[in-house]
């Protein structure tokens, strides 16, 4: 079985789950079809779509703890409301990382879906984005395969302070610090 | 004016450390250009035709003299000497070159600012009334909500790459003079019946390709519920927004395609399961930012007749009438420095100018000023007794031209000279313009006026709310100019219809000239050019504009007709 290097929390590790893409052809089966797409053996993080039309077939793999799923920014997280405890993870694809839906989605299954397992970014996932990811929620984070993940987990302590709430943060700098109130107008040291 | 504390400094390095590493990866070509592109465009930093541009923040359009220096030394260490004021109240720079761009981000953090989300798909800086805290008609101060959401909004997590980009104004007068209905989210300030502080709020105006005026999906939110409520409506337009068309990605067409009331709905349901959470405003923290904008220490005056005081001066007699506003405190005035003199780009200033303008600021008016939508720069709080003496400075600078409201206070892009999205030039049309129509008296006679140039169909120029508005448009690779009438912003904000077939660059003085004559022979008096359009349509103007063909110098026929 195949494995490569994931972020998971702060630390790379080692992974061996794979991605099921449907528009990947996958021998014996008629390619994009998620009612008949065949999901190999191993531990396969398959489409949301393919999940819900075979979750009777994978009921027993699902169940032994080899199958997860991953949404599509298209997709509505509510869509698993009451089924998320089966799943040992949760991935989020980015089919590009300048779409922002799986931002809002990843803040919709830990805020109001209360997953609280790992949540994985898939897909398009690049060291400047991970910061964000982070704080709406993912702690796990599939970097593209092109790219050095130890490099890429330098982006997750690009700041050390934010301003508003969010998942990581779950209340705003002004809640948290009594920030200070203005001192008179200094107009000195120009800083030029 | 607020100030930043030891968060913002914080963040501000932070970020700065970031974007000098992006900018690092970029120049060792470990991230590519596509991936590059949104990481310098979320710091104001554009490919233009010639260079990089930056747009620096100018938060709600207030500024430190300290502030308006650094532009100057900016300016002269890493420009070419002079900047251009925008219609979203910043600054950008068109000769740029990216090595430096982390350095001039570590001299603004000096002073306190940044080119953070200037650009790109989030949201953008807010942008406000330039009268606000001295305006006479201000309901409430709204620069204290502008500098809450502007740090609620910085960095945002979740709304880093929306659809497209999202800009929010703020008013917090009688008169709207933040442009509101044509923003994102377009929020005024107002008390209701039990006297409590809130917003009516409207959403999904904009410009661009789809003209829309934004329409109330609120009509009272607490002020407490500011940031819970925008982040509701930041969530469904995150998610629902179209991304598949980047002309249909705004928020205004997603609110079309719903409907205000299925788009109200869905952001009420997702409203109420924020409502009162952490991010809900307390009186403390509100309290805190607004003692950031107390009024300076004016002195105890009296109203006086300044005009009189210099009688016969006409020159003065009419700055005063163009250039100066009035002061909610008696004695004071605010004055606008004009940066439409004929001859230079509208909203174009020279470092010397900066500097002088942050001297006049310093001596006159407790060290700040304000950026304007209208790409000119306002002193807020000038003694009326020495309204005289800054104008005489303000002239031999180049400064007061007395024009503010008229023809020749043009709003105008940068245009095809600087600008790689624009189709057509927009500065030597405005300058054309500005040309044939610079004798001042005929500018008065014409009195309040709104033109607005862009050179492309992204509307930077603002045309569609101009009571005459300019379009460049490109057809098989010749400029043409596409001439709309009836726009208006502010609080019967309208956008303008085009009168017809598009024009040539040398057609353009002419028109506007025919436009004018149509005004003069038709107007009732004390009619402005904008009542004058309401009333009669546009059915006159269009018929005398294309009566008889406009010919170049020397005769040849010029525009659409010749073109076919």
């Amino acid at each position: 079985m195949s494995k490569h290097l994931i972020i998971k929390g702060r630390e790379v590790v080692e992974d061996d789950w794979q991605v099921l893409r449907l528009a990947e052809p996958v021998e014996g089966a008629p390619a994009h079809d998620p009612a008949t797409v065949a999901v190999p053996a191993g531990k396969f993080i398959v489409p949301l779509s393919l999940w819900l039309v075979q979750r009777e077939v994978l009921a027993a793999r699902t169940a032994a703890g080899e199958i997860a799923v991953w949404i599509a920014p298209d997709e509505r997280p509510e869509t698993l409301k009451g089924l998320l405890d089966q799943f040992p993870l949760i991935a989020v694809d980015f089919p590009k990382f300048t779409d922002g839906r799986g931002y809002s989605i990843a803040y919709n299954l830990r805020t109001r879906l209360g997953w609280t397992g790992e949540l994985r970014a898939i897909g398009d996932v690049l060291r400047d984005q991970l910061f964000s990811m982070q704080r709406v929620g993912f702690n796990a984070y599939a970097v593209r395969a092109d790219r050095d993940p130890h490099d890429a987990l330098k982006g997750l302590s690009d700041f050390s302070e934010t301003y508003q709430a969010s998942v990581d943060q779950k209340v705003p700098l002004f809640r948290r610090h009594a920030r200070p109130a203005p001192v008179a107008a200094n107009n000195d040291g120009a800083g030029i | 004016m607020y100030q930043y504390d030891q968060f913002d400094h914080l963040i501000i390095r932070e970020r700065i450390a970031q974007y000098r590493d992006q900018v690092r990866r970029r120049l060792a070509d470990e991230l590519t250009e596509a991936e590059f592109l949104p990481l310098r465009l979320q710091n104001g930093l554009y490919m233009q035709r010639h260079a990089y541009m930056l747009r620096i923040a100018v938060p709600y359009g207030l500024l430190a003299s300290k502030q308006m220096r650094m532009f100057a030394h900016i300016a002269r260490k890493y420009d070419r000497g002079y900047g251009h004021f925008t219609t979203r109240q910043n600054i950008q720079f068109n000769w740029i070159e990216l090595e430096q761009t982390p350095d001039i981000l570590t001299d603004l953090a000096s002073v306190e600012m940044h080119a953070i989300q200037t650009s790109g798909n989030c949201i953008r800086n807010t942008t406000s009334d330039p009268y606000a805290g001295v305006a006479a008609d201000e309901i409430i101060d709204p620069r204290p909500y502008a500098e809450v959401l502007r740090q609620w909004s910085t960095f945002h997590p979740e709304f880093i790459a929306l659809p497209r980009k999202f800009k929010v104004a703020i008013n917090g007068a009688v008169e709207d003079r933040a442009a509101i209905a044509i923003h994102d989210i377009g929020l005024t300030v107002v008390r209701n019946d039990a006297g409590e502080i809130g917003f009516k709020f409207m959403a999904g105006g904009g410009m661009g390709r789809t003209p829309i005026i934004g329409s109330v999906i609120r009509e009272f939110l607490p002020w407490q519920h500011l940031l819970t409520y925008t982040e509701a409506v930041m969530r469904v337009y995150n998610q629902h927004g179209r991304r598949d068309n980047k002309y249909k990605a705004r928020i205004k067409i997603l609110l079309k395609a719903l409907g205000v009331e299925e788009f109200t709905r869905q952001v009420e349901a997702e409203w109420a399961d924020l409502k009162d959470g952490p991010e809900t405003l307390t009186v403390e923290e509100m309290q805190r930012v607004i003692d950031y904008f107390q009024p300076p220490a004016y002195k105890t005056l009296e109203d006086t007749d300044v005009v009189a005081a210099q009688a016969g001066n006409k020159a003065f007699a009419n700055w005063v009438n163009r250039n100066v506003k009035p002061h909610k405190v008696p004695g004071y005035a605010a004055v606008v420095l004009s940066l439409k003199k004929t001859g230079v780009p509208p909203g174009d200033a020279t470092a010397e100018q900066m500097d002088f303008m942050a001297d006049l600021a310093d001596r006159y008016s407790f060290g700040e000023l304000r950026v304007t939508h209208e790409q000119n720069v306002v002193l807020a709080d000038v003694e009326q007794s020495q309204l005289f003496a800054l104008w005489q400075e303000a002239k031999a600078h180049g400064l007061a031209t007395p024009n503010i409201g008229l023809l020749n206070d043009m709003i105008c892009c940068p245009g095809g000279d600087f600008c790689s999205l624009a189709n057509a030039k927009s500065i030597p049309i405005a300058a054309a313009i500005a040309e044939r129509f610079d004798n001042l008296d005929f500018q008065h006679d014409i009195g309040e006026i709104e033109l607005n140039i862009s050179g492309c169909i992204n509307a930077c120029g603002h045309h569609h709310v101009g009571n005459i508005g300019v379009l460049g448009v490109d057809k098989d690779g010749s400029e043409w100019y596409q001439v709309s009438i009836g726009g208006a912003q502010g609080n019967n904000a309208a956008i303008g219809k085009i009168i017809g077939p598009s024009f040539s660059a040398l057609q353009m003085p002419e028109v506007i000239d025919r436009l004018l004559q149509v005004y003069l022979r038709d107007r009732f008096e004390g009619e402005t050019f904008a009542e004058c359009v309401a009333r009669i349509g546009i059915a006159p103007f269009k018929e005398f504009v294309y009566a008889t063909p406009i010919a170049e110098k020397g005769g040849r026929l010029v525009g659409e007709d010749e073109y076919v």
